[in-house]
């Protein structure tokens, strides 16, 4: 049964640890010249077991919302498919190669609109000949020139959603195997957010993957069909949306 | 579709083996050496852009804009102009000191301001990384072409102040070109290799200044070279001091530009030393970058 679906991402109970070098962690020249003659282990340094131990195989054509409370390892989780984070232990197999969107992603803000789209597209490695007809339905489709002519002034300019819209336009341009996507649709206004779901769906019927980091329930509910809830790093439940927002509202409102 | 990886496990199938049966790779693999360079190569484009837009954002809020470009090397010699060719009027012995001396700046400044952007070319762009893929040697390429850019009109200023404080147009001006691709190629392979340093030892961008000053120091640009035989004696020494690249390659763009120089070594040794610095550098400086492509923007 399980194979006649063709699996794009399988986590092998994966265990990911950050090293955060921290800084104000010696408050003085001396302290921090004692600490490196007597080799103390830098203060500063610290580690974070963000996810622990988790497993699950992600199909073709899946839309898999992620939930949990904050700091629960969701994005590090996102991060790690993305291949950005090493795995401390077990693996991680993707098909092809995943992209994460997230709305902290920046690109150029002293650039136009216009020029961060074109710098975006050949950044996911499309042909300067792709990119051309490109450009126009990326901005069309982001909407910042609903208000005058935005695209031609640069991003710094934009509001947070303003930019936020665009990055999300310019990685949906692209037929990716697997999309992450952290968050993106929660910026939007209501009309982008419809937009967004709308391409989040064509992407799966092109046969990709998406996962969904978001804290907005409708947004997981209208465009997810199964859910994966985090949880201090484990996973507390996997299964159908319906199902893992039950339980998920349950603990929360405890 | 409830189908779930606990479902698989019941089957029986290590994940391992699920992945292996339909060829998935491991997420964040090193790619190898060909592999990477095929894909850096797919992605010039990006490159080319990405460069023309770093020079249009960092002189987009300037009035001037572009004539910055022209304009930077020019002020740059008029500084020591005046105070070397006007005010102190010493000439160290050397004869055409100021275009002695423009030469040694514009060389040496070339190589300082890679190395300079070349250390913040990963962690001054971590959001494009942490967002998009890309082989991320792009980044220091692209900041390498920013100042290729600037250096072509530096040495159009530098051609025109050696015209212009008496040297002759000769053949031997040709010689700028071959001279100019090697330091090209030099460059690159320091920015690369700053690149990686400075994505993992954050601590290193402050030691830079410092670095830089010592090697200008050591590279005969304020001073003629005919100092280092009369002060290092040690003859292994002096073959060290004197085999420094960019004392070579300053030496070479004195011997091609100006008459009557004095030289460290005989033109064949200096260029041979400079293919050698090239082929070094700038190859040891792209592997050791990609073989750290893994770690870019993490932490």
């Amino acid at each position: 049964m399980a194979d006649q679906r063709e699996p794009t991402v399988i986590v092998d109970d994966a265990h990911i640890v950050y090293r955060v070098q921290q800084s104000g962690g010696a408050t003085s020249p001396l302290a921090g010249f004692k600490r490196i003659v007597t080799r103390a282990k830098p203060t500063t340094l610290r580690e974070v077991h963000a996810v622990k131990g988790v497993s699950f195989v992600a199909y073709k054509g899946e839309a898999i919302g992620l939930i949990g409370t904050n700091g629960s390892g969701k994005s590090t989780l996102l991060r790690a498919v993305a291949g950005l984070l090493p795995v401390e232990r077990g693996a991680i197999y993707a098909a092809g190669q995943p992209s994460l969107l997230g709305v902290n992603a920046a690109l150029m803000n002293d650039l136009p609109g216009e020029r961060n789209v074109v710098l975006g597209c050949l950044a996911m490695g499309m042909s300067p000949a792709e990119v051309k007809p490109k450009v126009k339905e990326i901005i069309d489709f982001s909407g910042i020139n609903e208000r005058g002519d935005f695209s031609s002034l640069p991003m710094r300019t934009y509001s947070s959603g303003m930019a936020a819209r665009l990055r999300f336009a310019i990685s949906a341009a692209k037929k990716h195997d697997v999309l992450l996507i952290d968050e993106a649709l929660a910026t939007g206004d209501a009309k982008f957010r419809k937009r967004s779901e709308q391409r989040v769906r064509d992407l799966r019927a092109e046969a990709g993957t998406v996962f969904l980091v978001s804290h907005s329930e409708q947004s997981i509910r209208d465009t997810c069909e199964r859910s994966i809830w985090l949880e201090s790093g484990k996973i507390r439940a996997d299964g159908p949306t319906d199902e893992v927002l039950k339980e998920y509202e349950a603990f929360t409102k405890k | 579709m409830p189908q779930t990886a606990v479902a698989d496990s019941d089957t029986g199938l290590p994940l391992k083996e699920l992945a292996q049966r339909h060829g998935l790779g491991v997420a964040g693999r090193l790619p190898s050496l060909p592999e990477y360079t095929g894909k850096l190569w797919a992605y010039r484009h990006f490159i080319a852009y990405y460069a023309n837009a770093k020079v249009t954002s960092s002189l987009g809020k300037t009035r001037l804009g572009m004539v910055w470009q022209v304009l930077t090397p020019l002020i740059n010699a008029a500084v020591y102009y005046v105070i070397f060719g006007k005010i102190l009027g010493t000439s160290n012995g050397v004869e055409n000191f100021v275009a002695y001396l423009c030469t040694g700046v514009f060389i040496f400044g070339f190589t300082q301001s890679v190395v300079q952007a070349g250390i913040q070319a990963i962690s001054g762009n971590l959001g494009l990384i942490r967002a998009l893929h890309f082989p991320r040697a792009a980044l220091p390429l692209a900041i390498t072409f920013v100042e290729i850019r600037n250096m072509v009109a530096s040495l159009i200023v530098l051609m025109a102040i050696a015209l212009g404080f008496g040297e002759p147009l000769t053949l031997q001006w040709l010689l700028v070109i071959p001279i100019f691709l090697l330091q090209s190629v030099f460059n690159a392979g320091l920015a690369l290799a700053t690149a990686r340093l400075g994505s993992k030892v954050a601590d290193f961008k402050q030691l830079v200044p410092f670095i830089m000053r010592f090697w200008m120091y050591g590279s005969a640009v304020l001073y003629p070279v005919s100092r280092f035989k009369s002060a290092v004696h040690h003859p292994v020494l002096l073959h060290i001091v004197e085999a420094n690249p960019l004392l070579v390659f300053i030496d070479l763009m004195r011997h091609a530009l100006l008459e009557n120089v004095e030289l460290v070594a005989t033109p064949w040794v200096l260029w041979t030393e400079a293919a050698a610095w090239t082929v070094l550098v700038g190859f040891g400086g792209y592997v050791y970058f990609w073989r750290g492509e893994k770690g870019y923007g993490r932490g």
